[in-house]
């Protein structure tokens, strides 16, 4: 991968993302130690809906809690959910494709037959309905659920790359030289693959941030009173108006990082079109 | 290794090898893709057999799938006495280590993602030829073989121009120790100022290593720097064969004179010929009937013979050449 | 009498991460009615830019730089733009390119490619627009089969795409043909073919050409005069015959003594060594330097441009050497 990160950096646009995403993640990872707990009682006493000041940074949503530290717990929910529904997706689409691209045949065949049924159910409404079913799902079940609807893109991507791996000249070099299927996949297919893999990865993480955030404002993801980005818009909806920070606040958090996880993706997949085979 | 010069008998024999493609997939029609449909050939130790052949003329083909890298549909491959196409996995993976390959395209030769030291090594792992203290000193030595600076060896493939990566390529397929060659066109990708100094590195290694090649190429001219006997081939049969110098000076079959003639040649000012072939190389899903070179053969005695029989290759000179018309002495 | 074609110090410059690379660097040549110049090098040396800088062609970011002289027929091509630019593309000049596979619009049939161009040149109308393409059609070679013109690009072979593109190229009636690596994406025995047709559609049509390719064997017999490109500078030109006869630079020489011959003497190969420089990377003074077998002292300056003969310049400081 060290490639990768050197081609990153190099990138004006790939620097920028990785140093916003490198700053959110030490937000979420090392700030909330430091701050009081946003389940804490709502302190509706200290004040309710207060604009951003010097005691509250970004100011108090509806209940008297500190938006910033929710923002930051907040952040955790909605990274965590974001990350682990994506390793989970990408690990389970990758492979497949590499199984259907390697071995071919009539196992390909099944297996994209499969991948073709499963991308016409639109994914939205297949997470609602899980959701809706279980009303008060724990975050583990979430990712679960996102991850295991989200990789029949990411299998089509790694099967296509196979197959054009598979034809050249490198690969029947290896199998010239007596290399088994092991060294095949693992030494020359699965490094080749990564490339493109790694850029569709950065882009789904950016996708799963939405979705969460999207079913949390339906009231259907991550329940209350734990903070994520999008129940925190779902909170202040009545009160945009009145006390617009509350929304501004965690919908900033979500731009913010979808923008930085993006510039990523787009940086390693400008990489991908010039430097390799 | 050894080596003796004139060695008992051919390195390789190939007899009647047939290798069709056929249409797959669910919905599969047409007819099947007749790369290779019939060629028989020997190959002697430190010899170079040339390949010469257009597009569908399965040269290509014939080069992988006499490695194994294709399935053969039929006929027989021997090497060194045992029977190539029925081997099993292990005595094979034990054989490849004797038969190699060196492709056309730099580029496409080297995983990107690899050092060039561990491309070079990679058959030495496969085949626990070293121990991992000897592989650097080994890669070394294979790298100064064949002209290339050893301290690259940690470099990857994008930062070598495309000679040295073919160099690359050459001491990749020499790490394993082979005694056989497959060049499938290993200069047409170069420049031209590049392709004579790789050229002079093959005849180098033939020479110290006694290798012996099946060098497939487009290019007459290279083919006659190289080769000691060539044979040319049409839509998967061969139709001339012989020693390089006879075919090219007295070619008996007319493609093979059609080649020579279209050849670009920078010794002569004035155009030598008026023979221009018409027509474009014959499509090898659907070979003409009988002579699969007649519907652009311009010999003039062409017949109907040609049209309904297909000729069989038949001894003239010190070569074969297949074609009802070829006289003995033109 | 002035010269068809004018081009004098053309310089073509790109900006890269590593700097601005100029891969095209002060190349001058003229080319006469009905004269055929080849232009030959090896990658890198700029040829093929050279060739689509007279069609203004280049990538977005490269730019032909100031000084530069680009001439047909007395009119500055520099100068033109938008319309004036767009009919001088195709009537006065028109270009074939190497690849015929890529093109040719595959979701058009290939008659009406031709006549596309017809009417973008011509005020014709749409029947008079296709007899004109049927009849070109006949006279690059394609005419036996009926029907051809509604052939889709798919349905050909190598060869047939390159003789429409031919056809195309020909629809406005240029004065010069530009024709880059025409050949070298086809068979050999299909080669000798087109090369025969641009023979016989130059004298035809009392065509110029530009024949841009690395292939010094394609050359030989075709061209009345040749211009050697090397690193971005023509190291040598003469007439066709005089640059086999008695080749001057040392890169010609090397060229020609490793380039396998069919025919005369097998002789052992003798290759330069070294490699081909990438633009940007070029060695100060004579760029050939560190590759020539005849380097002196003085090649760590820029040598001039000299006459060995009628009609015959290199380079080199070797041709100033009594």
């Amino acid at each position: 991968m060290t490639l990768e990160w050197r081609g990153l950096w190099a990138d004006r646009g790939g620097r920028l993302g990785l140093l916003l995403l490198a700053l959110l993640l030490a937000g979420a990872l090392l700030l909330p130690p430091l701050l009081p707990d946003p389940r804490a009682m709502p302190d509706l006493a200290g004040g309710t809906l207060l604009p951003p000041g010097t005691r509250h940074l970004l100011g108090t949503d509806h209940l008297g809690r500190d938006i910033l530290a929710r923002l930051i717990f907040g952040a955790r929910v909605s990274l965590g959910v974001a990350i682990g529904a994506v390793t989970l997706s990408i690990t389970l689409g990758a492979l497949v494709g590499l199984v259907a691209g390697y071995l071919g045949g009539a196992v390909d065949a099944l297996l994209m037959r499969l991948v073709d049924a499963a991308l016409a159910i639109p994914r939205l409404f297949l997470l609602l309905l899980i959701v809706a079913i279980m009303p008060r799902i724990p975050l583990w079940v979430l990712i679960l659920t996102i991850g295991t609807t989200g990789w029949f893109g990411t299998s089509r991507l790694v099967r296509a790359e196979v197959l054009r791996l598979s034809t050249m000249d490198f690969v029947r070099g290896a199998e010239a030289l007596g290399a088994g299927h092991r060294v095949v996949l693992f030494r020359h297919l699965l490094p080749n693959v990564i490339g493109p893999l790694a850029a569709a990865t950065t882009l789904a993480v950016g996708d799963v941030i939405l979705l969460e955030a999207g079913l949390s404002f339906l009231g259907l993801g991550v329940q209350p009173p734990t903070p994520s980005w999008g129940s925190m818009i779902f909170d202040a909806k009545s009160y945009l108006i009145t006390a617009p920070w509350t929304g501004i606040a965690p919908g900033l958090a979500i731009l913010l990082t979808v923008l930085a996880v993006n510039l990523i993706g787009e940086a390693l997949t400008s990489m991908n079109q010039v430097g390799s085979v | 290794m050894t080596n003796s010069p004139a060695a008992a008998g051919p390195l390789l024999v190939v007899r009647d090898l047939v290798k069709h493609y056929l249409p797959h997939g669910l919905f599969a029609r047409g007819h099947p893709i007749r790369a290779v449909d019939g060629v028989s050939l020997e190959v002697a130790p430190g010899e170079t057999l040339a390949i010469v052949g257009e597009s569908g003329s399965g040269k290509s083909t014939l080069g992988r799938t006499i490695l194994r890298l294709e399935q053969a549909t039929s006929g027989s491959v021997q090497f060194e006495g045992l029977d190539v196409l029925a081997l099993d996995r292990r005595p094979l993976q034990a054989l490849r280590r004797k038969m190699q390959i060196v492709f056309q395209d730099p580029s496409g030769a080297l995983n990107p993602r690899m050092t060039v030291g561990a491309s070079i090594a990679e058959g030495m792992h496969i085949h626990g030829l070293a121990s991992s203290g000897d592989i650097p000193l080994r890669v070394a030595e294979l790298m100064e073989e064949v002209g290339l600076d050893p301290e690259a060896r940690d470099r990857y493939p994008r930062e070598f121009s495309g000679g040295q990566k073919q160099r690359v390529g050459i001491a990749r397929a020499l790490a394993v120790g082979p005694s056989f060659l497959v060049l499938d066109e290993p200069v047409s990708a170069l420049d031209v100022s590049v392709q004579a100094q790789v050229l002079n590195l093959l005849l180098d290694l033939q020479r110290r290593r006694g290798l012996a090649y099946l060098f497939i190429a487009h290019d007459l001219a290279v083919v006659r720097q190289v080769a000691h006997r060539v044979a040319v081939m049409y839509l998967g049969r061969i139709v001339e064969t012989g020693p390089t110098d006879e075919v090219l000076a007295t070619p008996r079959h007319p493609y093979t004179q059609a080649l020579i003639a279209a050849a670009p040649d920078p010794d002569t000012t004035a155009r030598p010929f008026k023979l221009t072939l018409p027509g474009e190389p014959g499509d090898p899903s659907r070979p003409p009937s009988g002579c699969r070179f007649h519907p652009r053969c311009p010999h003039p005695a062409k017949d109907d013979r040609c049209r309904r029989e297909e000729p069989a290759l038949r001894p003239i000179g010190h070569g074969l050449t297949a074609c009802h018309h070829a006289a003995p002495n033109p | 009498m002035s010269p068809l074609l004018e081009v004098a110090n053309l310089r073509v410059s790109f900006p890269l991460a590593r700097g601005v690379v100029t891969p095209v660097d002060g190349v001058s040549f003229g080319i006469e009615r009905g004269e055929a110049l080849a232009l030959v090098g090896e990658s890198g040396s700029g040829k093929t830019l050279t060739g689509l800088s007279l069609l203004r062609l280049l990538p977005p970011s490269g730019r032909i730089e100031p000084g530069s002289v680009l001439r047909i027929g007395g009119t500055d091509l520099l100068a033109l733009d938008g319309e004036a630019l767009r009919q001088a593309r195709g009537r006065r000049i028109g270009m074939v390119f190497q690849d015929p596979m890529t093109s040719l619009n595959p979701v058009l049939t290939v008659g009406s490619q031709i006549a596309e161009t017809i009417r973008a040149h011509f005020p014709l109308s749409a029947r008079e627009a296709r007899a004109r393409a049927e009849a070109l059609l006949v006279e690059v070679g394609l005419g036996d089969t009926r029907g051809r013109y509604g052939n889709y690009p798919h349905q050909l072979s190598g060869g047939m795409r390159q003789r429409v593109m031919l056809a195309i190229a020909l629809a406005a009636e240029p004065e010069l043909l530009i024709a880059d690596e025409p050949t070298s994406a086809l068979d050999v025995t299909v080669q000798a073919q087109i090369l025969e047709l641009l023979d016989r559609l130059r004298t035809s049509r009392a065509m110029s050409m530009l024949l841009i390719t690395h292939d010094l064997g394609v050359v030989a017999g075709r061209t009345d005069r040749v211009a050697v490109m090397y690193a971005g500078r023509i190291v040598e030109e003469a007439s066709t015959a005089a640059l086999f006869a008695s080749p001057g630079h040392p890169y010609t020489r090397g060229l020609l003594a490793s380039i396998p011959r069919l025919r005369g003497p097998r002789q052992p190969l003798r290759a330069i060594p070294g490699n081909v420089p990438v633009p940007g990377q070029w060695p100060t003074g004579c760029r050939f330097r560190p590759r020539c077998d005849r380097v002196m002292p003085r090649c760590d300056t820029e040598p001039p441009v000299v006459p060995t003969a009628e009609g015959h310049t290199m380079r080199c400081w070797l041709g100033e050497t009594p």
